[in-house]
């Protein structure tokens, strides 16, 4: 048994023992849990993908003669903001579209610039061009304004990912006999590929997966930068079946992330297009777990032969919401390459990249090896198995379409 | 033997002559079209395979570039931008060719020119624009 308090001593006077989640799980065979659970302090877990619910909210200071944006219209390179605070605050999501894109008009649309792209520039310390009309008052009397903007003109610049770090998440087919292009990428028809989308053995949530840790006000590695967990993240569903070491077999729990946007890095913030689909951004993840005692170990410990996912039609079953699944696949199958479906060998392709989670997860062990990471006691535990914390389906009271 | 992926470009001139026959029927080489971009008051653009012996290989060639076709190498066109890939491999299943693959030890998505075939499908559907083509 230790404590968050003993660890952090750990990490200032330089003897913390800190691996990544595939260190421990490599140094773990043939050893004793209990040995080990008294060895190593920390486990670092990662995970980089798309994650469509991520944006930035942002200040712009006042202009002169004042403006006020609330009630207005602004865009940035084009892309529309959300304006609908006070004067001069800004929300801009990651799908996010110029009014011009032909979307999916012309199908299937390229999706080349929106929202996530605008983050990634912003972060990369490019010139924005911001326009803006707001209506005039008398004590916000400017109605147009129209100037370059760079990150580091910006008052505050916050990155708010409302949902980030699915625990699994679905293994997308296409059963139909035509193409199909989707957020989990373009699907092959009659089985032609299969795309999953998560770290699997390295992704925090499936790494803790009661969020005995991982909890409200739990500083994490974002986007290249340091952030916190801010709340459960929308969507949160931690009441799936489980196996019988606790991992949930559908997607279940999810965070939602805050942190600094100017100390990010377009390296781990990424303009992602999906095509046929729409805009996205891949965000960089990774988050610490103290090693407290032997069960948060053994949870640490279980790999990807011991995580499964359930298989989905993208075609027919996941668009008319059937809940409907051809089946589990483990993420040791998925990760190979091939996997079978109905007899059928079909190939994998992956939206989650191991090898950026891989990097992350070293990236943050050294901050902490190097103390300049120090782990935090969640302020609040998230909804776990015994809250009955549910994901609810939309109530069907539609008017005829 | 000689066997090798060229982009042939014809000026707009020649698009409506037989040129690829004459490979053929004259130097006895094998082709394999993989791709062809022709309209008649432009440019045309012709992807192929040529396969045949040294000396015949080269005659074709010398032929092309005489009669105004420029040759090049196919590799040459379709590259992969190290700084945007981010490794994650949806584009793996989509070649149709193995020309991405994931190395297995490092996980880490490489291109390998020789198996490319140009048929741009990684360049539509990367969602990082990490695929680039120059024609």
């Amino acid at each position: 048994m230790k404590t968050i308090k003993e660890i952090n001593e750990k990490i200032k006077n330089g003897s913390v023992v800190v691996l990544t989640v595939e260190e421990a799980i490599a140094l773990s065979k043939n050893k004793n849990l209990k040995e080990l659970a008294e060895e190593i302090d920390v486990v670092t877990t990662a995970t980089f993908g798309p994650m469509c619910s991520s944006g930035i909210y942002f200040n712009i200071g006042h202009s002169k003669p004042r403006i006020k944006l609330g009630g207005g219209k602004v865009t940035l390179n084009g892309v529309p903001c959300y304006p609908a605070f006070a004067a001069v605050d800004l929300f801009l999501g990651a799908t996010a579209l110029p009014e011009n894109d032909p979307r999916n008009i012309i199908y299937p649309g390229e999706f080349r610039y929106g929202g996530g792209h605008v983050i990634e520039d912003l972060v990369n310390k490019k010139d924005l061009l911001l326009e803006a009309a707001g209506y005039g008052t008398d004590c916000y009397p400017r109605k147009t304004l129209r100037l370059n903007i760079n990150i580091n003109d910006l008052n505050e610049a916050v990155l708010f990912n409302i949902r980030n770090c699915y625990q699994n998440y679905n293994v997308a087919v296409n059963l139909s006999n035509k193409i199909i292009y989707t957020y989990m990428g373009v699907l092959q028809p009659n089985l032609g590929n299969a795309n999953y989308c998560s770290a699997g053995a390295l992704s925090p949530l499936l790494k803790d997966p009661y969020y005995k840790t991982i909890g409200i006000g739990t500083r994490i590695f974002l986007g290249g930068g340091i952030g916190y967990v801010a709340w459960w993240g929308t969507q949160h569903n931690p009441c799936v079946e489980r196996t019988e070491k606790g991992v949930p077999k559908f997607p279940a729990g999810t965070l939602a992330l805050i942190g600094d946007l100017k100390n990010m890095s377009p390296k781990y913030l990424v303009g992602t297009s999906m095509l046929g689909y729409g805009v996205s951004l891949s965000v960089g993840v990774g988050i610490p777990i103290p090693i407290l005692n032997e069960e948060i170990l053994s949870y640490v410990l279980i790999d990807d032969s011991q995580i499964f996912a359930p298989i989905v039609d993208y075609s027919s079953d996941y668009p008319n919401r059937q809940n409907n699944i051809l089946g589990f696949v483990s993420y040791a199958e998925l990760k190979s390459g091939v996997i079978k479906i109905n007899n059928k060998e079909v190939v994998t392709g992956s939206l989650s990249s191991i090898k950026k989670a891989r990097e992350i997860s070293l990236i943050l062990k050294n901050w902490i090896k190097e103390a300049k990471f120090f782990l935090t006691e969640p302020v609040e535990k998230i909804p776990s198995v015994d809250s009955n914390y549910r994901f609810k389906a939309q109530k069907e009271k539609y008017e005829k379409e | 033997m000689k066997k090798n992926k060229l982009i042939l470009r014809f000026p707009k001139d020649l698009v409506d002559k037989p040129i690829v026959y004459k490979l053929v029927k004259d130097y006895n080489l094998l082709f394999n079209i993989l791709k062809a971009q022709v309209n008649p008051k432009e440019e045309g653009i012709l992807i192929l395979e040529l396969e045949g012996k040294d000396a015949d290989y080269k005659a074709g060639i010398e032929y092309l570039k005489k009669e105004g076709v420029k040759v090049e190498p196919l590799s040459k066109d379709i590259s992969m931008n190290r700084e945007r890939c981010v490794d994650c491999g949806v584009c793996i299943p989509l070649c149709p060719t193995k020309a991405l693959i994931k190395n297995k030890d490092t996980d880490i998505v490489e291109f390998i020119k020789e198996n490319c075939i140009a048929c741009e499908i990684c360049i539509k559907i990367c969602p990082y624009k990490a695929m680039e083509i120059k024609l």
